[in-house]
C-alpha cells in the first residue's frame, strides 16, 4: 500500500487556475466540502468530547473558588494587573511562570504519546478547531440541511428562502463566535463582574476589542476556512507525519478486505465463481462524511484528521449489505503489511517510542509535583548597591547598602524578622523601618533599603558573603539568599 | 495505487501528484500549488499598506514624512500616555505632596513611593555630579556617609536641594574657603604649618617640629569656621577636619592647595527647574540613603 502524503484533494474534477502560455496551474481554487451527516459510535464520542470540551470552556469562568477576602474568587483566573495567575488550588507569581512552562512541555509529550498510540487523536477529537467546525456545521446542517440539499442550493439560484437560510445560518454562527469571543475575556477579569460590565457598555475598551477579534477569528476559521487551515495553516500535520511510526494505529481502510471494489451484484457473482471480490461497493460515503473531503481509501495522507467518522459510515453501509463491519478501521501499517504477507497479527503499543514518552511525561509530571509540594510560601531577594560598592563613615567604619525584597505569598499579612550573616560585628539598619518587624501584606512584595556596618577591621579588598535570613515570626517559616559585602 | 488530480497530463508515479511538466535530468518539479485565497491574503496586504500609506506617516520626505490623513504623531501619543501616568499617579502623588518629610519616612508606603520618585529624579538630575547612587567623587561629596558639609537632617538637605550652594539664588547657601595663600594672608611656611596640623586632628599624621607653629596659624585664621578643634561649622558649611572623609583628599599637596586657592564648589538652586513634590521625594531618597541625620 503505497502513502500518499499530498496536500491534494483526489478529485479529479478539482478546477485550477491555469496561467498563459505554460499552462501550469498557480493556484488552487477551494473546493467546497458538504460533509453527510452520519451516525456511529465515532460521531457518538466527537458529540460527547464536543459538549464536554466546549461546556468547559463556556463555563469554567463561572466556577467559584473560594480563597478568602483577600484574593479573587474566580477558580481560574489570569489577572494581568495584579500579575497572578490562579487555578483552583493554585496560585502562580510571574516568576513562576515555569509551572506553566512545565505544563507546556506536558502537553507535547502527551500530545507526542497520543500519536504514537493512536495517531492523530488529537486532530480529530479534541483540536479547538475541529470542534469549533464541527459545531459549525451541525447549525449549518440543521438551517440548510443535508449535505445534499446544501449542494442543490448552492448550484440554483438566488430565492428568498436561500437568502433567508443563508442569513440565519451566518447570524447563528456569528452569535456562537461572539459567545466564544465573550467567554475568552472572561477568564481575564471577575466573569459574573465582567458580564454585567460588558452588557452595559462599561466594560474596559480591551474587552470590547478582543470578542471583536475573537469573534471574526472564530467565525472565519471555523465556517469559512475549516479544513483549509489543517491543510494549509496547520504545523501539526508536518511534525506528526515526521513522528508516527509503522506501529501507530491510524483510520486505515484495509484495502486487502476492500479491492476488488465493485457492486454488491458483482462481487455475489465474482464470489459465486470462486474469484476474489472486495466487500468495498464505492458507494462513496466515506467520501461523503468526511470533514475534510479526502478519500481514506488512498490511505493515510495529511488532510486527513482521523476523525473516524469514514468508519461510522462504512459500517453502516456495511451492516445493511450484511458484510463484516470495520473495512475502514483503526489499523496499524505494520499489521496490515503482516496481514497481506500471511503473518500473524502485529500489535505494540508498548514500544522504545511509547516508553520513552511514558517515561518522559511520568518525569516531567514529578518535578513539576516535587516543585508545587516544595513551593515556598516566603523569599527574600538582595541587590547590592552598584554605586557606591563601600561607604566610609566619619567613624572609620565601612558600610554596604542593599535593596531588600521580602516575598509574601500567604494570603494573610505576616511579620518577618530580617537578619545578617557573614559579617563580623555587623549591624543591620532597615531606612525607615525597624529589622525585627518587617510586616508585609497578603500576597505582597515588599522593597527595603538595608544598611549593614561593620568595623574597620576589614582586610584589604575584602568581599565576604552575607546572608540575608528573613524568618516569619508566628510560623517560623525561613528564607534567605547570600550575596557579597564589600569592604575597600 | 494512487490516483491523483490529473490537472497536467503528468503525474509523479512515486507521490501521486501532479508536476509542472518542468524535467531536469530525469527530476520533474511537483505541483503543489497554493490555496487561492493566499493570493487574497496578499492582495488584502497591498490593500492595507495603500491604506496606511494615507493614514499614517509613511513616506519619508527630506526633512520630515508624509504626515498621514488621521494626524497620529509618536511624539503627541508619548504624551498622551505620560498624560494618562500622570492620571493614574495623581492620588499617590498628592499624598505624597501634603504629607510632612518625617511623615513620609515613617510610614512605608509613602516611603517606598518617595524613594522609587526620587531615585528617577536623582538619576536624572544630580548623577552627573553626584554619581549613580549618590557615590560621589572628589569635590562631589558622597551622599551615602554621615559627613555633611551643610547638615543632614530632611530639612537641611531640602534646602540645599531647593537654594544649591553658591549659587546664583538669594537664599542659598553661603560661605567659602579663602585663597590664604593667593590672597598673601599667609606665607608658604604657614601655609605648611598648617597642613600638617590639620592632618594631626584626623590622626593621619603625628605631631612634628612645627605643630606649635601650625596650631598658632590654624587658631589665628582657621578656627573661625572649622573652630577650636576643627570639628567644622554646617552653618558656614566648613567641613569637619576631624574625622576620616575628605572631600578633595587628605594628602599634604591638597590640604596647601586648598588652603592656598580657596575652595568653592557650585550646586545649582534646584526649586526653579524642579516641582516641590520631586524636591520633597529628593530628599526622602537622599536622606535614605544611609547618612541621613
Amino acid at each position: 500500500m503505497m502513502t500518499a502524503l499530498s496536500t491534494k484533494s483526489e478529485d479529479k474534477k478539482a478546477p485550477v487556475v491555469v496561467s498563459g502560455d505554460d499552462d501550469i496551474p498557480l493556484y488552487e481554487a477551494r473546493r467546497q466540502i458538504y460533509p453527510q451527516s452520519v451516525h456511529g459510535r465515532f460521531r457518538t464520542i466527537k458529540w460527547v468530547l464536543l459538549g464536554i470540551t466546549l461546556g468547559i470552556y463556556y463555563l469554567l469562568p463561572f466556577v467559584r473558588w473560594d480563597r478568602g477576602p483577600d484574593a479573587p474568587n474566580q477558580a481560574v483566573l489570569i489577572d494581568f494587573p495584579a500579575r497572578r495567575f490562579y487555578f483552583f488550588f493554585l496560585e502562580i507569581w510571574p516568576q513562576e511562570f515555569y509551572y506553566v512552562a512545565g505544563l507546556l512541555i506536558l502537553s507535547a509529550l502527551i500530545l507526542f504519546l497520543m500519536n504514537a498510540v493512536a495517531g492523530r487523536v488529537w486532530c480529530g477529537y479534541l483540536c479547538p478547531q475541529t470542534v469549533w467546525t464541527d459545531l459549525f456545521m451541525a447549525v449549518e446542517r440543521l438551517i440548510e440541511g443535508d449535505r445534499r440539499e446544501r449542494m442543490i442550493s448552492d448550484a440554483a439560484p438566488w430565492t428568498m428562502e436561500k437568502v433567508a437560510h443563508k442569513t440565519l445560518k451566518h447570524s447563528v454562527w456569528l452569535l456562537i463566535a461572539w459567545w466564544t469571543g465573550g467567554a475568552w475575556v472572561l477568564y481575564f477579569a471577575d466573569a459574573p463582574t465582567l458580564v454585567v460590565e460588558l452588557a452595559t457598555f462599561q466594560a474596559p475598551a480591551m474587552a470590547y476589542m478582543s470578542i471583536a477579534v475573537l469573534t471574526f477569528t472564530t467565525y472565519a476559521l471555523a465556517g469559512h476556512m475549516r479544513e483549509q487551515v489543517c491543510t494549509y495553516m496547520c504545523p501539526w500535520p508536518r511534525i506528526q507525519a515526521a513522528l508516527t511510526d509503522e506501529y501507530a494505529l491510524n483510520v486505515t481502510y484495509l484495502y486487502d478486505r476492500g479491492e476488488p471494489r465493485g457492486s454488491v451484484k458483482k462481487a455475489a457473482v465474482l464470489r459465486e465463481k470462486g474469484l476474489p471480490a472486495g466487500d468495498c461497493v464505492d458507494c462513496g460515503q466515506c467520501v461523503a462524511v468526511c470533514p475534510t473531503g479526502v478519500d481514506i481509501r488512498h490511505g493515510l495522507q495529511l488532510p486527513c484528521i482521523q476523525c473516524g467518522l469514514c468508519i461510522d459510515a462504512c459500517n453502516t453501509v456495511m451492516h445493511k449489505i450484511g458484510r463484516p463491519g470495520n473495512l475502514i478501521t483503526y489499523e496499524s501499517e505494520a499489521n496490515l503489511e503482516a496481514r497481506a504477507a500471511g503473518k500473524p497479527f502485529v500489535q505494540r503499543i508498548l514500544r522504545p517510542r511509547t516508553i520513552l514518552y511514558g517515561v518522559l511525561i511520568a518525569l516531567v509530571s514529578g518535578l513539576m509535583l516535587t516543585a508545587l509540594i516544595g513551593r515556598s510560601t516566603e523569599g527574600v531577594a538582595a541587590i547590592h548597591d552598584r554605586n557606591p560598592l563601600f561607604v566610609r563613615l566619619s567613624s572609620g567604619a565601612i558600610r554596604n547598602a542593599y535593596t531588600i525584597r521580602l516575598i509574601n505569598k500567604k494570603l494573610e499579612e505576616r511579620t518577618f524578622i530580617l537578619s545578617v550573616e557573614g559579617v563580623p560585628d555587623a549591624s543591620l539598619e532597615v531606612i525607615g523601618d525597624n529589622a525585627d518587624g518587617l510586616t508585609i501584606g497578603p500576597d505582597q512584595t515588599r522593597e527595603v533599603r538595608v544598611l549593614v556596618t561593620t568595623g574597620d577591621k576589614l582586610p584589604p579588598a575584602a568581599s565576604l558573603p552575607v546572608t540575608f535570613r528573613i524568618r516569619d515570626k508566628a510560623s517560623g517559616l525561613s528564607a534567605s539568599v547570600t550575596d557579597h559585602f564589600i569592604g575597600p | 495505487m494512487s490516483t491523483t488530480n490529473d490537472t497536467h497530463g503528468k503525474v509523479d508515479q512515486a507521490t501521486g501528484v501532479s508536476t509542472t511538466g518542468h524535467e531536469w535530468d530525469g527530476i520533474s518539479e511537483l505541483n503543489n500549488p497554493l490555496p487561492r485565497w493566499w493570493l487574497w491574503v496578499w492582495y488584502a496586504c497591498i490593500v492595507w499598506a495603500i491604506g496606511y500609506w494615507i493614514l499614517y506617516p509613511a513616506w519619508p520626505l527630506v526633512s520630515s514624512a508624509t504626515p498621514g490623513l488621521l494626524g497620529w504623531h509618536s511624539r503627541s501619543a508619548v504624551a498622551m500616555q505620560i498624560a494618562d501616568l500622570n492620571a493614574i499617579r495623581s492620588e499617590s502623588a498628592a499624598k505624597l505632596a501634603n504629607a510632612s518629610l518625617e511623615q513620609i519616612e515613617q510610614t512605608p508606603t509613602l516611603l517606598s513611593l518617595a524613594r522609587a520618585q526620587g531615585r528617577v529624579a536623582f538619576a536624572d538630575n544630580c548623577a552627573p555630579c553626584h554619581g549613580a547612587g549618590g557615590g560621589g567623587a572628589t569635590g562631589f561629596p558622597n551622599l551615602n556617609d554621615d559627613d555633611w558639609l551643610w547638615g543632614g537632617s530632611l530639612e537641611q538637605i531640602q534646602t540645599t536641594i531647593e537654594h544649591g550652594i553658591r549659587a546664583n539664588d538669594p537664599d542659598t547657601r553661603q560661605g567659602s574657603m579663602p585663597a590664604f595663600g593667593k590672597d598673601g594672608i599667609l606665607q608658604k611656611p604657614e601655609i605648611s604649618a598648617v597642613a600638617d596640623y590639620v592632618r594631626t586632628l584626623s590622626g593621619i599624621a603625628k605631631p612634628g617640629a612645627d605643630f606649635a607653629k601650625g596650631k598658632e596659624v590654624f587658631e589665628g585664621n582657621c578656627a573661625a569656621c572649622h573652630g577650636e578643634d576643627g570639628k567644622g561649622n554646617q552653618e558656614m558649611g566648613a567641613p569637619n577636619l576631624t574625622d576620616g572623609i575628605w572631600l578633595y583628599g587628605s594628602d599634604k599637596a591638597t590640604i596647601e592647595y586648598g588652603v592656598t586657592n580657596g575652595r568653592g564648589n557650585v550646586m545649582p538652586a534646584w526649586h526653579a527647574r524642579l516641582d516641590p513634590t520631586t524636591i520633597k521625594a529628593l530628599t526622602v531618597y537622599v536622606h535614605s540613603l544611609g547618612g541621613g541625620r
